[in-house]
């Protein structure tokens, strides 16, 4: 039996010690919120928190996460209330959102390592492939979550027209 | 044409619509009624779009596909302007193909791409709010027996100024759903000029649940006693399976069956896609290769390097004045053959269907651009009337085009659950099987000639692609005499879809129709993606030769184009185009159009030795109407990132299989290499244009021009690696 320690809950698993971390969750528990992209630890859909680090699941075997604590989107809070998370919503960052359970816990690890990062930072630490494209509106929402100045998610021009703007956008008449 | 369907003709009717027999979209329906076959949302169905509940809880029932492009808002917007309810109570309930066939296709085309989800719906959804509101109305001047034109309507309730008498839609929706609906041509839609919901900066009404893992997408189905699959197909296109031997995997744990799924597919089927994977992994099979296992990426280049110049096969699509005269007069010539390679989808979603199959009803559950079509597959594959079949359609994990047209995923789930009646099956795609068998961007060069006249004015322009046509594999009917227009998109002589925006006096753009083995389709912005890079380059090219500055240059030949001309200068004055810049930084311009919409970029690069570094991207679209700003810059930023791969990334041929399968040889975009984004969104409000595919026909072009600017020589041959360089 392997044990795995679940947003705060312990099970046992009559799996093979091999077997990823993120098969685990999503076939054996139920817990679809993690997603595979790749299987090779590359995209960073799979991302979970380990101790608080974040993993890909994917390529990493049941086995090696006993003892620990696994985190992952569905446990990160009870009501969608991290920082992080209403940062996201704030921003409307998400487009399809296949990709977002691993943006978020990706930038949650971030946060508790820096908790003021730089541009820079986030370069280094957001590796997660998004094929939306919502990487502009990413990096705005963990200056956001990291109580940084409330930047707008986009820079929008109306021309030919009154400016307009909202919560979630820069206007600027034409 | 006006018309309802005949029961009779439904099934017919349907394979037309959803693009599995010949023909066109035949649309031209009458207003939706009330399609009392569809899913009950527990609260009164006005009509077909709109329900409401009695807390005056608003569903408006949609039938394009979200993947992350924001048309569920957007057509709720639309919806919601015309019925006059309150936004804030507004939700969207997906529609199901079986609804909409079981309501004689009252919610018309499903299909979603083509940036059609809003330029080809808002006409017939727009109606169906206001048809709901102008019965919410008689309901309650029949309940006050006063006429209809003395009662206005807002945020959700119904005033009689006169009484102070009001009521709430959701007090009125059961009286109003028993009303005869209104003839929609008395109905009379709102200017767009005086919208207070739509043309807002508008929230996604579906983001919550895309921030707490709660979202369910096709690869998250789960079904009482599910299985497993994983599959390969034959690594070469065109090649079978002969055989495979399950005996050294079918006895471990929890492998269930080892299958044949058609001529070049096998399966594992387990209790867990891992263990069935890793069981595929493990599986002897002999493969017939076929005949096309020498192709490579040079010998297909080699093939349309032929076509550049050929004299057969090939067609001129626009012939205006002489420009072979115009070539051998010219005071200085300009020449020069750009290549694009194929490229993949890759979807973050991994392509993936679950089936469950019996001998009396097939259903699918399939993350799908075009759920009819999925339908229409299941149907095709298990032999089962329409009638029999379902295809529930939950959010997409991406789309860009790979899960419209091609249904072969759908196909293969059902080939698999069929030879397992009764017992739900779930198929996923390994990322090594979606990067190597997808429908491909088509591979292509094109060679360009310019002639100048002593004034270092354009006077002839010539153009030739050469390659591959996606028509040609999916679209056959579309293609009258040979002659396939859809692969020179963006350089239509004639206005409206994808016009080319440059008037030129001697003006031949010819196609040369060069097919390989290797499967092409539809890729975010398709053929714009290609053609804009080839002209939008040289026409940096011809512009330094004439000595010009590349604004200035375009500008001259665009006095006769004034929306793409509008566009162009909207970025450029937003960009800051001729102000200075520090020192390192180069900028590149670009223009094109596509889907209706006119697109202009302006990118900012910064080259330090073969490193190049995007640091800016200003966007400028005129798609018409702006009906949700938030969402268009979304869709740029996004258009932006997915621009990137046509620097970046290549899927090679080698023995005639994909080289480039997974995301460690295929280099997509990470955050590091996204520049800071701008949207100018420039309106004209006197049409519909597309917004997700035209925004990006001119990053690439932009960033191109950029770079050639800083290194004095054009990038001519893509991947920028190919010319060894690095977006960094």
């Amino acid at each position: 039996m392997i044990k795995l320690n679940v947003n705060g809950k312990d099970n046992s698993l009559d799996i093979e010690p091999e077997m990823p971390v993120l098969w685990a969750l999503r076939e054996q528990l139920g817990l679809t919120g993690t997603k595979f992209g790749c299987g090779i630890a590359q995209c960073g859909s799979c991302t979970v928190l380990l101790d608080g680090q974040p993993i890909r699941s994917c390529s990493y075997p049941a086995q090696a996460a006993q003892g620990r604590k696994i985190t992952t989107i569905e446990g990160l809070s009870a009501d969608a209330s991290h920082p992080v998370q209403k940062a996201w919503k704030e921003l409307d960052v998400p487009q399809c959102g296949y990709c977002q359970s691993g943006q978020i816990l990706a930038a949650v690890a971030l946060l508790e390592r820096k908790p003021k990062p730089t541009d820079a930072d986030i370069d280094e630490a957001m590796t997660n492939i998004c094929r939306c494209g919502t990487y502009v509106r990413i990096r705005a929402a963990i200056h956001r979550a990291a109580g940084g100045p409330n930047t707008a998610a986009s820079v929008i021009h109306m021309a030919g027209l009154d400016a307009r703007s909202s919560g979630n956008s820069e206007g600027a008449a034409a | 044409m006006k018309r309802s369907l005949q029961p009779g003709l439904q099934r017919r009717q349907f394979l037309v619509a959803t693009g599995l027999s010949a023909g066109g979209l035949a649309l031209g329906f009458h207003v939706p009624a009330g399609a009392q076959a569809a899913a009950s949302a527990g609260g009164a169905e006005v009509n077909a779009w709109v329900v409401i509940d009695p807390d005056d809880t608003c569903t408006v029932r949609v039938a394009r596909a979200e993947m992350g492009q924001g048309t569920h808002t957007g057509l709720a917007m639309l919806v919601a302007e015309e019925l006059g309810c309150d936004w804030s109570r507004v939700r969207v309930q997906q529609v199901t193909p079986g609804q909409n066939l079981a309501a004689k296709r009252v919610w018309r085309n499903m299909s979603t791409g083509g940036s059609r989800g809003i330029r080809e719906s808002h006409e017939y959804v727009r109606q169906g709010g206001a048809a709901a509101r102008i019965m919410l109305v008689q309901a309650a001047a029949n309940e006050w027996k006063v006429p209809a034109a003395d009662l206005s309507v807002d945020k959700g309730v119904v005033l009689h100024a006169a009484s102070q008498r009001q009521l709430r839609f959701g007090q009125l929706a059961a009286a109003a759903a028993r009303l005869t609906p209104p003839d929609p041509k008395t109905i009379t839609l709102k200017n767009p000029r005086s919208w207070t919901i739509a043309g807002k900066p508008t929230k996604r009404l579906d983001t919550a649940v895309r921030v707490n893992g709660q979202i369910q997408y096709g690869i998250d189905t789960a079904l009482p006693g599910m299985l497993y699959a994983a599959v390969m197909d034959c690594p070469v296109f065109g090649g079978k399976l002969v055989s495979f031997d399950a005996a050294p995997v079918i006895a471990r744990r929890g492998i269930k069956a080892v299958l044949r799924v058609d001529a070049s597919t096998v399966a594992v089927v387990a209790d867990s896609w891992w263990r069935a994977k890793t069981a595929l992994e493990a599986l002897p099979i002999v493969w017939d290769e076929g005949p096309h296992a020498r192709e490579s990426s040079a010998s297909i280049a080699e093939r349309l390097k032929a076509g550049l110049t050929a004299d057969k096969d090939v067609f001129a699509d626009t012939d205006i004045g002489n420009a072979r005269q115009g070539l051998a007069r010219a005071a200085r010539r300009v020449e020069a053959v750009y290549s694009t390679p194929f490229v993949s989808h890759a979807c973050m979603e991994p392509m993936n269907c679950t089936a469950l199959v019996t001998a009396t009803k097939a259903e699918v559950w399939v993350s799908s651009q075009n759920a009819e079509g999925s339908l229409a597959a299941l149907a095709a594959e298990t032999g089962l009337p329409l009638e029999q079949c379902e295809a529930y359609n939950p959010p997409l994990g991406g789309g860009f085009g790979r899960r419209g047209g091609q249904q072969d995923y759908v196909r293969q789930a059902a080939a698999i659950a069929k030879q397992m009646p009764g017992t739900p099956v779930k198929m996923i795609w390994s990322r090594e099987e979606d990067l190597s068998h997808d429908f491909y961007r088509p591979i292509g060069q094109c060679l360009l000639q310019a002639g100048l006249n002593d004034k270092g004015e354009l006077e002839t322009l010539a153009l030739r692609v050469s390659g591959q046509s996606i028509n040609a594999l999916v679209a056959p009917h579309n293609i009258t005499d040979g002659k396939d227009r859809r692969q020179l998109q963006g350089y239509y002589a004639e206005p409206g879809d994808a016009q080319i925006g440059y008037t030129v006096p001697n003006l031949l753009v010819e196609y040369a129709m060069r097919n390989t083995h290797v499967p092409v389709g539809p890729w975010r912005g398709v053929n714009t993606n290609q053609n804009g890079i080839y002209l939008e380059a040289f026409m940096d090219e011809v512009a330094k030769a004439a000595g010009r500055d590349p604004l200035e240059f375009r500008r001259a030949l665009m006095a006769k184009h004034p929306k793409h001309l509008a566009v162009l200068d909207a970025v450029a004055d937003k960009a800051g185009w001729g102000k200075p810049l520090p020192a390192g930084v180069h900028r590149g311009i670009a223009q094109f159009m596509g889907y209706g919409s006119y697109t202009a970029a302006v990118a900012e690069v910064a080259l330090k030795g073969n490193d190049v570094t995007v640091l800016r991207i200003v966007l400028a679209t005129n798609c018409g109407h702006a009906l949700n700003p938030d969402q268009i810059a979304a869709q740029v930023e996004g258009s932006v990132a997915y621009g990137l791969d046509s620097l970046l990334c290549v899927s090679t041929v080698a023995n005639g299989r994909i080289v480039e399968r997974n995301f460690d040889t295929y280099p997509v975009a990470r955050i590091k290499q996204m520049p800071k984004v701008e949207t100018v969104i420039a309106p004209t409000f006197d049409f519909w244009g597309g917004v997700g595919e035209p925004t990006i026909c001119v990053v690439a072009p932009s960033i191109l021009n950029a770079i050639a600017a800083a290194r004095g020589k054009p990038v001519r041959s893509l991947p920028l690696k190919n010319e060894g360089l690095r977006l960094v």
